[in-house]
């Protein structure tokens, strides 16, 4: 047991070293949420005035750290592929470490990472003109990190039968974008049509989008923009992280 | 000698390929064990299964008295696997690299620091232990991968093809602390190679083709089973010469371009007698050593050479249809 440990943290020390020393990675972490939170939450707002104490950018601003944590855990996936293409993944599937302890280590290495996007975004809270008590930051680290968990051990599941970085990036683009587009980050889940609708309610996004707002707007008027409560969106992920990473488990063991 | 590699009848068929046959073999303890053949003969096959990244279709075999297929945790505990391709993370440094090995070998910590100096100090790359992977050369990435496929204490060392696609300087090298590994370590080497040179260095090889094992001796008992060395020699009198050598050694001799071709064994201690026996009519005289080229193609009717071109080919074909788990 002491052994798999030293393994799961390991591998997932490897992940945090290699980003480290990624600078390209680390700054399109920082300028990609940039991007969407002034261009198109500033642009919006200003053409979808909304009423009373209601600001779009404080609407956007969850959606923007759920987008943060959601495309480097997705595309963390990329790292199986890419160990499988420069041969690493051989390397520890012939150590004396479960499949298992791999698949694990990796989740947890690729959702830190991941969560230090979402922890990048946060810092822009007040610049949005929110102010988070240091109760409201742990919880929402709480939350994130349970969401990069889950997106990661996805990632890592549609991963495994990839044999190639650009098939995996296809099905990045496919699958990502809209999971993003449809969690609610942009436009509320009332006024859509119907089948847009139940899309947005089969997302596991919507659901740590909806959890981020929970936290962040307790006891504010932003609350109103909420669909579910806290406790159902926490239910909802760690239920779908559950599956999600037993089914890569599963997976993972039977290709390798 | 106790045997650390006992096989018996392994078989490995894919889909429709069988790619082992059934082979049997074993290595003792402290061995340098060559697995000779031409690519696609089913070397790396056996190597997989061996180091249980592949099942066995059917046979078993035992790696420091565990089963490979039963066993395969204690297996992996008692084998470093250098591979054909690099498995080394270019973007760590070689001295993460070790290090990663190391817990997830199980290596204790305190242990595990001095053991990276010394196998750094092995494969000499000392000096280069802070340095990013991705800036070796091709040599240096090899050296680093045996020393990190020694770093937790195997028994057996598997090398997969050590030199491919390394310089003969780099190649000469590598063979070197190859060499070195066995006297200081105290290791079994198991690995597979297509140079018939390289197997020479060997202390006994098993030649593979088309997944069986065609021979396995000591290379000098398989260049002697060809009957000896090759005696080349201008005489006087030829065709005189060339009876006398017939009954006088019981050999047969062949005329081409007006020298006078045999085989006989122990050419050495031969020449001395046969330069006395036929003294100034001898214009000239050379031996040759048979190589273990010759011992192939006495084998199978072909060059390894000839193969070798064809077999990558239908070798890359498969890859890219089945993927290589």
């Amino acid at each position: 047991m002491a052994h798999e440990l030293r393994a799961i943290y390991t591998l997932w020390i490897r992940e945090i070293k290699r980003f480290a020393r990624q600078k390209s990675r680390i700054m399109g972490m920082v300028i990609q949420p940039l991007i969407f939170l002034f261009f198109i939450g500033k642009g919006m707002s200003s053409s979808l005035p909304m009423t009373g104490n209601m600001d779009y950018l404080k609407f956007v601003y969850p959606g923007i750290i759920g987008m943060a944590l959601l495309m480097p855990s997705i595309g963390s996936g990329i790292s199986l592929v890419m160990d499988r293409e420069f041969g690493f993944l051989k390397e520890i599937l012939v150590a004396p470490v479960s499949r298992t302890s791999i698949s694990i280590g990796k989740a947890l290495g690729g959702g830190t990472v991941s969560l230090i996007g979402g922890i990048i975004v946060l810092f822009l809270a007040s610049f949005v003109g929110i102010s988070l008590s240091l109760l409201i930051i742990i919880k929402l680290l709480l939350f994130m990190g349970l969401t990069t968990f889950t997106m990661t051990s996805f990632g890592i599941l549609l991963a495994i039968p990839m044999e190639s970085t650009e098939g995996f990036q296809t099905i990045m683009t496919v699958l990502a974008m809209p999971m993003f587009f449809l969690s609610g980050a942009f436009f509320p889940l009332e006024g859509v049509p119907g089948w847009i609708n139940i899309l947005m309610r089969i997302n596991p996004m919507a659901y740590a989008v909806d959890g981020l707002r929970n936290i962040m707007y307790r006891g504010t008027e932003m609350i109103t923009m909420t669909n579910f409560n806290l406790s159902f969106d926490i239910g909802v992920i760690a239920v779908f992280g559950f599956v999600i990473t037993m089914l890569a488990v599963i997976a993972f063991n039977i290709k390798e | 000698m106790e045997n650390i590699i006992e096989v018996s009848n392994l078989r490995k068929k894919f889909s429709k390929v069988l790619a082992v046959n059934d082979i049997d073999f074993n290595v003792k303890k402290g061995e340098l064990f060559g697995f000779l053949g031409p690519n696609g003969a089913g070397k790396s096959t056996t190597i997989q299964m061996l180091c249980t990244l592949l099942k066995p279709s059917g046979g078993q075999a035992l790696v420091n008295g565990y089963n490979i297929v039963d066993n395969s945790d204690k297996v992996r505990k008692s084998i470093g696997l250098v591979f054909q391709e690099s498995t080394l993370d270019e973007n760590l440094t070689a001295y993460e690299n070790l290090k990663y090995h190391a817990n997830f070998y199980g290596v204790p910590k305190q242990k595990a620091k001095s053991r990276i100096n010394e196998v750094l100090e092995m494969v000499q790359l000392q000096n280069r232990k802070k340095n990013i992977v991705g800036t070796f050369s091709g040599g240096m990435k090899r050296r680093l991968e045996i020393a990190r496929g020694l770093l937790h204490y195997p028994k057996v060392l598997f090398l997969d093809e050590p030199t491919i696609g390394l310089d003969p300087q780099t190649r000469n090298k590598i063979w070197e602390f190859i060499q070195n590994l066995k006297k200081e370590e105290n290791i079994t080497i198991f690995l597979t190679t297509h140079y018939m040179d390289e197997a020479e260095y060997c202390d006994r090889i098993a030649i593979i083709d088309h997944g069986e094992i065609i021979a396995s001796d000591y290379p000098k008992k398989l260049k002697s089973n060809l009957g000896g060395d090759i005696i080349k020699t201008k005489i006087e009198n030829k065709k005189k010469a060339k009876e006398e050598i017939e009954s006088k050694y019981k050999v047969e001799v062949r005329e081409y371009k007006g020298y006078l071709t045999f085989e006989h064994e122990n050419g050495e201690e031969f020449i001395p007698e046969f330069v006395n026996h036929f003294k100034e009519n001898i214009k000239s005289i050379t031996m040759q050593k048979p190589t273990l080229d010759e011992v192939f193609l006495n084998l199978t009717g072909r060059e390894l050479r000839d193969e070798e071109a064809s077999a990558t080919d239908k070798m890359k074909n498969k890859m890219r249809k089945g993927g290589t788990k």
